[in-house]
């Protein structure tokens, strides 16, 4: 049921470099950029996670290797014991951008996750529901590049909801959205995380975005990265951080952390 | 004046241009009507080959070869080019050969496949096949390389099965650069043709130009190059309709 585990995970990326030719020595030798560092974290089932840390600290590579993209260099993710190695439809990977596939409309692209079930009109209710739920109805047959951005965005909302993963891994899912887009997509994946209690992983670089939608905030340090805060929001929803003072403190903790001095 | 497709208007008005450039140059050139016959005399023999079934015959043989030919080069290039596409030592092995090959003309096969086919449509189909082969081989591998990798993390992620992964994400993602391609590589074709029927065949468009300058008939070599010249408008323009599909619409509406 989603329920994460990190033990002592590592991962460097090897890359190769030429350097001159002389006599001796050899055309290029291979160098190891640490990112991840000894991470060790724990989420439990129905968490709604948030990830923030500075710019290309690896954020990214954390998650990718959670799903299952991308293997650690040493360490383990462990998915209710299990040690997780491939991707695998219980944890769907929604992507920054152009992770629907532009050659198939709306309908189709949704459909993609219940593929399987046998019972046709099951399977067009199913795609139906999750089309009503982010508000697509009568865009079911517009290709993606005849959606706004916020619409490709709810579209593959619903196509990793409809596989019904026991885990969403969100990498930056606001990013390059409007504000008015950005505030409605925040409220509508708090209200589907409280009406479905997935676990979620989500990547942002904004600091409201986790104080006011996170179960726990994971903040990671510059490369190579280490967990530098990990801690559990215990706070009823809807909140906002300009009247709880505690959550107050927090942000400005985490602003701090993140090398801003003051909060603005 | 409104006009419901203004392409064909401009189309009509080019080719009125140029006949009329021909007229003039066949008239006032000096140059006998054997030597450069004007628009009216290749009229004329156009008609009488047509009605003496002469056009039709050789129209049909070449393009009999071209299709023999080009199916050919579809079947086996395209297939090719997605495993290429798609393993990299193939790609690694297979690579250094195909762009060793690509520059060779196929009019420089013309000795050798006469020598392996003999005299007939073999060679022509041959060489049509070799014209359009490495096009739509190189063009395929460069296709599936470019497809954005996302769509293959998706393929894993939703669990698609090897042919899902074929079927749903190479296929449909590399149709619109293969059309381009098969477009590409007909005209390149149906140049070949015309080459190849030179020599080794009697029949074809080719040897009808071949055949009426032996005769010295220009007027003939004439409505040869013209039937050459509409054919390959033809045969382009179904390409194109190709692109207006609507599963290869998606590479040309510009994906965001
Ligand atoms: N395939 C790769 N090969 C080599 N280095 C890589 C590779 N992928 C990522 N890196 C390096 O790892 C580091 C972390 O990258 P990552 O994409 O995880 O950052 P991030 O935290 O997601 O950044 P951002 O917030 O900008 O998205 C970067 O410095 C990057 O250069
Ligand atoms: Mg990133």
């Amino acid at each position: 049921m989603g329920h994460i585990v990190i033990n002592n995970l590592n991962k460097e990326f090897v890359e190769r470099r030429q350097i001159q030719r002389n006599k001796s020595g050899a055309a290029h030798f291979d160098q190891t950029i640490p990112v991840l560092d000894d991470i060790n974290l724990e989420f439990q089932p129905g968490e709604m996670v948030c990830v923030l840390g500075p710019s290309g600290c690896g954020k990214s590579t954390l998650m990718r290797i959670i799903a299952g993209f991308d293997r650690p260099s040493s360490g383990q993710v462990l998915q209710d014991g299990k040690e997780l190695t491939s991707p695998s439809p219980d944890n769907i990977f929604v992507y920054q951008h152009n992770g629907l596939l532009p050659w198939m409309t709306v309908w189709q692209n949704i459909e993609l996750g219940v593929r399987h079930t046998e019972d046709l009109t099951q399977k067009e209710e199913t795609i139906q529901e999750y089309i009503d739920m982010v508000e697509l109805e009568g865009f079911e047959n517009h290709y993606p590049h005849q959606l706004s951005g916020g619409m490709q965005r709810r579209a593959e909302l619903a196509r990793a909801l409809v596989v019904n993963p026991e885990m969403l891994i969100m990498d930056e899912p606001f990013s390059g959205l409007d504000f008015l887009t950005h505030m409605k997509m925040r409220e509508e994946v708090v209200n589907m995380h409280l009406f479905l209690g997935k676990t979620i992983l989500m990547v942002t670089h904004n600091i409201d975005d986790a104080l006011i939608m996170g179960d726990r905030v994971v903040i990671l340090g510059d490369r190579p990265a280490r967990v530098k805060l990990d801690r559990k929001l215990d706070f009823p929803h809807p909140r906002d951080p300009k009247t709880a003072p505690e959550l107050q403190e927090l942000r400005e903790e985490i602003f701090f952390m993140l090398g801003v001095s003051y909060a603005v | 004046m409104k006009f419901k497709n203004p392409a064909l208007v401009y189309a009509a008005f080019a080719f009125l241009i140029s006949l009329l450039v021909w007229e003039l140059t066949a008239r006032f050139s000096g140059w006998s009507a054997q030597v450069f016959p004007g628009p009216g005399p290749v009229l004329i023999s156009l008609i009488e080959l047509t009605a003496n079934g002469t056009l039709i015959k050789h129209s049909v043989a070449s393009l009999f070869r071209v299709t023999a030919g080009f199916y050919l080069a579809m079947v086996l290039g395209i297939p090719l080019g997605m495993l290429l596409g798609r393993n990299t030592p193939l790609r690694l092995l297979g690579n250094p050969l195909i762009h060793f090959l690509r520059p060779i003309s196929p009019l420089a096969w013309i000795p050798l496949s006469m020598l392996w086919f003999g005299i007939g449509d073999l060679p022509a189909v041959f060489l049509i096949f070799l014209s359009s082969f490495f096009p739509l081989l190189v063009a395929t591998t460069i296709a599936v390389r470019s497809i954005n990798p996302i769509y293959f993390q998706v393929a894993t992620n939703f669990n698609f099965s090897r042919f899902e992964t074929f079927s749903k994400i190479m296929v449909p993602a590399t149709i619109p650069s293969i059309v381009t391609a098969l477009r590409l590589s007909i005209t390149i074709a149906w140049l070949v043709v015309v080459a190849a029927e030179m020599i080794a065949v009697q029949s074809g468009l080719g040897y009808l130009i071949l055949d009426s300058r032996n005769a010295l008939r220009m007027d003939y070599v004439m409505v040869g190059m013209v039937v050459i010249g509409v054919i390959g408008l033809l045969l382009d323009y179904i390409m194109q309709q190709l692109m207006k599909i609507e599963s290869t619409a998606w590479g040309t509406l510009g994906s965001k």
